[in-house]
């Protein structure tokens, strides 16, 4: 029974919008461009991000954590604010939830033993996933990596991309290829045949470490798979929700930001924003922001009430990752030659807003 | 709490709706495309279906109440918006010519006293204000109200007039003080057969033929006093004005899904006709190995559950007494011109079968046109968005 539709938030949810709005407000706005061009972001405040409690909160309390569930539609209003602030930061500052959710809601219960207590620290604990791979046309559904069954073991080789904070991280979750689905392996870090390559270059998310990382008969124990052949599924509707989540972030700071810079700038003795052909490209970015964030909304809706939710997650994400190339597009273009200037945030919007389409699985709700 | 999943109700709605509009629309809708400006008589059985419903007064400046935890309200707004998208999917030339069901009928229930309620309540009203040289200016519009007594006396020429033909009373804009700008506008129910009030002539049209669209011209045309709408005092403020015009926040939702309706219906139908040619269409694939077709039809349904979103909003917060101007103006902007590019390129990607009177795909792309166009354009829509965010005024936006 589906009972009541709404689109107001709840006190909780705002709250909760209030004090990350806050918190990116008082510690990335100012900071993310050093942080952009040290290619290094200020770790104090991911942990201030982490003492907030979102990722402990998820953990149940026989594991240490503080047992509250957790809301898909509260963590797309989370990684909204992150990446309005930057998405090198949201993916960074989420980046363990990417390995919790997983164990908390498809692991067995010597899995979650294992994993979860670990995450219950007063200081941000680095582990990741590993989904991407670098090739042309690449499909999730069917990836080049493959695991193969040997024994009581799982064989894992190929080779995934921008593994974020690979070389920290003592565990991540490795999409692999078996019997004609993608599954979940989870990996030690330590794991002989796992190889932390150099850091990648990216043409975005400049203060997010990221990696290639090669598995090359990278042998694991069988009771490290998670969850059966339906846990992808349950994984890539949550993950593209959040890049939709993430791209909404992108482009609403794009859009503010480009809003204020035309009421501003003067041109022809008056401010840009009393051309129709500026201002209107200020409505349509206003409107898909808002169009962007319903569809993430309703995906996460659906998730939350435990429906499928195979179309609103991938249509959340196809239209997010178009209109975030074009809204970060309209950012720079109102800025003129000022916005291709790193000076201006726009293009380091431009350059992140491109992965949204591009890429899967950088983050979870 | 945010929750966008449809609820049971809507669905319910939905589901009923939809077997009308297939089952009474689709077999006739070829048929009144081709007898232009013939009444479809098949439709009086929806005399007793309320499109229309009389809306809530809301206070203006009513802010949403995000703070305290409010039960959201089920109201008429979101039944409408879901009703007209269904029906639209079936026809929206159709859905014009629902009797009783006219833009006249929106602003008679609107503004309307009881006793003009009581006279006019259960007529067909057209609404009547685009003139020759007044269209997106319509404070421009130049028909007067002369008072003469218990009378007042009208001139002028409308042109346009959605129901011209079809309808029994006819809304009609007019200014009783040119002096006074948008402050002298009023609006005035004129009945046919009113002695003065004549219909010129009904217009070809591109599309939503089924519609008789026309001209009236008023020459001394003398109605009762008490049929002007609404206070009949010159105040020296637009309060007035921006009065009527805010009837436009609750119809502009309407034409949205009016919008959302014929591209639903233009996407489906691509995709059954790909389906036949052998295509699976699966939510689980990536946009970056799929054929063009696959992708653009992809971005096209995702941008039909955009325009439906916006509009639902605009919509729900009509329900929930919240002050919508601007969320209804990007309803029916995202709306009105996704409608027109989506069916274009249905029929592009269909081929001659989009080309072909045979299939409705050419008529729902002539069809789906008016959409940027009446109840303010596309580019008065950015306008109206564009003031409202970058808070500036008409003077300082031109
Ligand atoms: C990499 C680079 C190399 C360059 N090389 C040179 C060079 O060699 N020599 C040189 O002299 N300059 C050079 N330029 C400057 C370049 O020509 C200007 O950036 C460009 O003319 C735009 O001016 P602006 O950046 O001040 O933008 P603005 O003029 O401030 O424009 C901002 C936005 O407002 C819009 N706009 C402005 N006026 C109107 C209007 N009346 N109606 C509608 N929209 C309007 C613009 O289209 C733009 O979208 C270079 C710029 C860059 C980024
Ligand atoms: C089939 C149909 C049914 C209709 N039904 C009704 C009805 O029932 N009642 C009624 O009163 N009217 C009705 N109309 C009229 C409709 O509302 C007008 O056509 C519409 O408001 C546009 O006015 P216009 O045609 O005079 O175009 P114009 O106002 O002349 O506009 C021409 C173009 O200029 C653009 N433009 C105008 N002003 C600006 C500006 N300031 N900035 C940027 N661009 C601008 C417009 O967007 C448009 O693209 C109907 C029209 C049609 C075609």
């Amino acid at each position: 029974m589906v009972e009541e539709i709404s689109f107001a938030l709840s006190e909780e949810q705002q709250m909760m919008q209030d004090t990350v709005r806050q918190l990116v407000q008082a510690n990335v706005i100012d900071a993310i461009h050093q942080w952009d061009e040290n290619r290094l972001l200020d770790k104090q405040a991911v942990q201030k991000f982490w003492e907030l409690g979102i990722i402990q909160s998820m953990i149940p309390e026989e594991y240490g954590g503080y047992g509250m569930g957790s809301s898909p539609v509260l963590h797309t209003l989370v990684l909204e604010e992150l990446a309005f602030g930057d998405m090198a930061f949201a993916v960074y500052a989420m980046l363990p939830a990417l390995f919790v959710l997983p164990v908390v809601n498809l692991g067995s219960t010597e899995q979650k033993e294992k994993y979860l207590p670990e995450f219950c620290k007063e200081s941000f604990v680095p582990a990741t996933l590993a989904v991407n791979e670098l090739s042309v046309g690449f499909d999730v559904w069917n990836c080049e990596t493959k695991a193969e069954k040997k024994g009581n073991t799982y064989v894992l080789n190929g080779k995934k991309c921008f593994v974020p904070l690979a070389d920290e991280a003592k565990h991540m979750i490795v999409i692999a290829h078996y019997e004609g689905n993608p599954h979940l392996f989870i990996v030690d870090k330590d794991t002989k045949g796992l190889s932390v390559g150099e850091r990648e270059k990216n043409c975005g998310w400049w203060a997010l470490p990221t990696f290639e990382v090669t598995f090359e008969n990278c042998t694991i124990p069988e009771i490290n798979k998670l969850g059966d052949e339906t846990a992808f599924n349950w994984l890539i509707q949550r993950t593209r929700t959040a890049m939709a989540a993430i791209g909404t972030g992108i482009s609403r700071a794009s859009y503010e930001y480009s809003k204020k810079y035309a009421k501003e700038r003067q041109q022809f003795g008056e401010p840009i924003a009393s051309r129709q052909s500026i201002a209107f490209m200020i409505a349509e970015m206003a409107y898909e922001v808002d169009a962007m964030r319903l569809l993430t909304w309703k995906a996460a809706s659906a998730i939350e009430l435990g429906m499928d939710a195979n179309r609103e997650s991938f249509l959340a994400k196809i239209y997010a990752g178009e209109m975030t190339m074009k809204l970060t597009d309209y950012g720079v273009q109102i800025l003129g030659g000022h916005g291709y200037i790193r000076d201006h945030p726009v293009e380091r919007y431009y350059r992140n807003g491109r992965s949204i389409a591009i890429c899967e699985a950088m983050a979870i709700i | 709490m945010i929750q966008l999943v449809t609820p049971d109700y809507i669905k319910t709605l939905q589901d009923n709706m939809h077997k009308l509009a297939e089952g009474v629309l689709r077999p006739i809708s070829r048929k009144y495309d081709e007898a232009e400006h013939e009444y479809p008589k098949e439709l009086d059985m929806f005399r007793g279906i309320k499109v229309m419903a009389r809306p809530k007064k809301k206070k203006e400046g009513e802010s949403s109440t995000s703070g305290e935890e409010k039960k959201p309200k089920r109201g008429a707004n979101l039944g409408m918006v879901v009703t007209i998208e269904e029906m639209c999917w079936g026809d929206a030339a159709l859905l014009l010519s629902f009797p009783n069901a006219g833009l006249g009928n929106a602003a008679i229930l609107a503004v309307a006293n009881d006793e003009q309620l009581e006279r006019f309540g259960n007529k067909w009203a057209a609404m009547a204000i685009t003139e020759p040289g007044a269209g997106s200016d319509s404070g421009a519009i130049t028909t007067t109200a002369t008072r003469d007594g218990d009378y007042w006396i009208l001139n002028g020429e409308k042109i346009f007039v959605t129901c011209a033909d079809r309808s029994e009373v006819v809304v009609v804009w007019a200014t009783v003080d040119k002096k006074a700008g948008k402050a002298g506008i009023k609006s005035f129910v004129v009945e046919k057969g009113t002695p003065g009030f004549t219909l010129e002539h009904l217009e070809h049209k591109l599309g939503i033929r089924a519609s008789d669209t026309g001209t009236f011209v008023l020459s001394d045309c003398r109605i009762p006093y008490n049929n002007i709408l609404g206070d009949p005092e010159v105040k020296m403020s637009t309060e007035g004005f921006k009065g009527v015009m805010k009837t436009f926040d609750n119809t502009r939702p309407l034409v949205a899904s009016m919008a959302t309706g014929i591209a639903r219906a233009a996407v489906e139908f691509t995709r059954e006709q790909y389906e036949k040619k052998g295509y699976a269409f699966d939510y689980k694939k990536n946009l970056s190995n799929v054929s063009a077709v696959e992708r653009e039809w992809y971005l096209m349904d995702a941008n039909v559950e955009a325009m439906r979103l916006l509009t639902w909003r605009a919509a729900w917060m009509a329900d929930n007494n919240q002050f919508n101007n601007l969320e209804a103006s990007m309803a029916k902007a995202k709306a009105g011109r996704y409608a027109t590019l989506i069916t274009q390129r249905c029929s592009e990607l269909l081929g001659p079968v989009g080309y072909s009177t045979q299939y409705l795909a050419e008529k729902w792309m002539r069809d789906s046109k008016i959409m940027d166009i009446f109840e303010g354009t596309g580019q008065i829509q950015h306008l109206i968005i564009a003031r409202n965010v970058l808070e500036m005024s008409s003077k300082e936006l031109k």
